[in-house]
């Protein structure tokens, strides 16, 4: 692909994303959470872990915009610490299924001999329940951010594989791929230089959609308290804590809660724009 | 199945240091976790432990919890009821929500209605269910008072008692799930209107519900009925969170008090069956197929 039709592709699909009202809207939200979660010692001065025992359990005001929670810590500020895992581990994660899955996929779909025993593999990951795998993992692992992330890679791999596979199988008869085996082209560069430059669009779609999953994975085994410390503020434990308070201090459930949704709801809307934007029979009727 | 269960016992024994200490936990004698050990049989290679672990499952014995000192499979026989009766109820009134707004939104297409059920299902399925969850208990159960909070009625509790318990749980889960079945419902009925049966059907003057529900719902329901038989093994996932959240006492609040607990053989026992239903569902959805579409072949 030459530079000028590369550049006319990106071109389009950012005008296409953006003229989606609701693809914009979620772009920003996301981009909102992520401003916050990365500048969050500029955005605010206060300690997410300061204990104030005199302001236990304010509701919002002018003082503390989000209310204060059980030992007076402010939930404005550990909202947006707590982005910080629940990013952390949604990009992590992505990346992580997403290369591996990408690989598995690739040498299922291109060498017949191993086809079988990975396809296998893959078909057996996915029998368990998503969370019940990422429970058990985390439980044999321990609850480090770090080991929630490589439990969830784990449990989203597997989706990764089906697609890069099912699209390599295709890819790997066509004309252009012969004809690189032909000129004695090597199996590597044909594997990552011809086909997977070929399938990124259903990997960048199904990694943004994998993204909005492990966050909200994230948040529930926070939430169970088998994910992550519960001394390192995430969404799913100020829920978590905040249900013991639900009838005095609604708000302390309230806003991560909120948090959590719009995250994952801005990363749909950012997957679906980008499905549309990427696939050629309906971006050429947007 | 073998290679769930193979994975089973790889994911058990990837936990870092001597099993036996860590199920026994930091108060535990030598003495004890030798013990421990010899009955696991974790003193023995690799190999052997994984020939026995094969040929014990395979006689249906999936091993003895080290918290309740009880057989695993009882325990979970013990403990299943909840979470049957819950993903079943939340899959039925997932599919009451799903197929006629699905249905109704293709119809649709383009109009407010359809913009606003695809938008709505949209955010739905962004909403954690554990969230969602406490907000209805809140509401629905402590300030209107018309679904119990939590448990499951006691034990002298009636059938009746019992799934009036679920009824809160498995609206939240429904609700939350029914956006998948949604989307997929509207999609593939789009895909079915175009097609020239369908076209053909109305030509020849049959009746608007004849031609939707007849003619289109009946060829759309080979991708509707996959992605319920997905949603089935997101309900366990959901099932599990759920449970914590109204105090139920079944397999999800099991495997996460044994996983707190580093009741390792719970934990397998529990992967295994779990799994084991997931492949069931499967082929009882392949098994659908041929009966819903005689093009299907196996």
């Amino acid at each position: 692909m030459s530079d000028n039709s590369t550049n006319l592709h990106q071109t389009k699909l950012w005008k296409v994303l953006i003229q989606r009202r609701s693809v914009l809207f979620g772009l920003i939200i996301l981009f909102v959470i992520g401003f916050c979660a990365v500048f969050a010692p500029w955005i605010t001065s206060i300690d997410p872990s300061a204990i104030a025992v005199r302001s236990r359990l304010l509701p919002p005001g002018a003082e503390h915009w989000l209310g204060t929670d059980e030992f007076g810590r402010d939930i404005f500020t550990r909202l947006i610490y707590a982005g910080r895992v629940s990013l952390t581990v949604g990009i992590g994660v992505a990346i992580i299924s997403s290369f591996v899955g990408s690989i598995m996929g690739l040498v299922s779909g291109f060498f017949k001999r191993l086809d079988g025993p990975i396809s296998r593999l893959v078909d057996a990951m996915m029998a368990f329940p998503d969370i019940l795998l990422a429970i058990s993992l985390v439980a044999v692992l321990g609850g480090t951010v770090t080991n929630v992330i490589i439990a969830l890679s784990i449990v989203y791999t597997p989706r990764i594989a089906r697609i890069v596979r099912a699209s390599t199988l295709v890819i790997r008869e066509l004309p252009y791929v012969e004809a690189s085996k032909a000129l004695g082209i090597g199996t590597p560069t044909i594997l990552f230089s011809h086909i997977l430059r070929n399938i990124m669009s259903p990997i960048i779609v199904q990694a943004t959609f994998i993204f909005a999953h492990s966050m909200l994975s994230e948040a529930s085994l926070s939430f169970l308290g088998v994910g992550v410390n519960p001394s390192t503020p995430t969404w799913g434990t100020m829920i978590s804590i905040g249900r013991q308070y639900i009838d005095v201090a609604s708000w302390m459930i309230f806003y991560p809660g909120v948090a959590i949704t719009l995250c994952v709801l801005s990363l749909q809307i950012a997957g679906d724009g980008l499905r549309d934007a990427l696939d050629p029979k309906i971006a050429k009727d947007l | 199945m073998f290679i769930v269960l193979t994975l089973v016992f790889i994911i058990v024994r990837l936990a870092p240091g001597d099993p036996a200490t860590l199920m026994l936990g930091p108060d535990a004698t030598p003495e004890e976790a030798i013990e421990l050990r010899e009955s696991m049989g974790f003193n023995r290679p690799i190999i052997i432990q994984y020939g026995g672990f094969i040929a014990q499952v395979a006689q249906g014995d999936l091993g003895k919890s080290i918290f309740f000192n009880q057989p695993v499979l009882s325990i979970l026989g013990e403990r299943a009821e909840p979470t049957i009766l819950l993903t079943l109820f939340s899959l039925g009134i997932a599919i009451c929500i799903a197929l006629p707004l699905g249905i109704a939104s293709a119809y649709c297409r383009g109009t407010l209605f359809d913009q606003s059920s695809v938008s709505s299902a949209m955010l739905i399925a962004s909403i954690p269910s554990f969230w969602m969850g406490l907000v209805l208990q809140q509401y629905l159960g402590t300030e209107l008072g018309w679904f119990p909070v939590s448990g499951y009625g006691g034990p002298s509790a009636t059938f009746g008692e019992r799934t009036y318990h679920l009824m809160l749980p498995s609206l939240v889960l429904g609700i939350v799930n029914s956006a998948l079945i949604l989307r997929f419902t509207r999609a593939s009925m789009l895909d079915v209107f175009s097609e020239d049966y369908v076209r053909t059907a109305r030509s020849k003057g049959l009746s608007e519900i004849n031609v939707v529900l007849r003619q289109a719902f009946k060829n759309a329901l080979v991708p509707i009925i996959t992605v319920i038989g997905l949603t089935f093994a997101i309900l366990i996932s959901g099932a599990v969170v759920t449970e914590r959240v109204f105090n139920l006492p079944g397999l999800g609040s099991l495997v996460v008090g044994s996983v707190l607990r580093r009741d390792y053989p719970l934990i397998q026992g529990t992967l295994i069956v779990v799994s084991g239903v997931y492949v069931l569902v499967n082929f009882l959805i392949d098994m659908i197929y041929l009966w819903i579409d005689p093009r299907v072949k196996y």
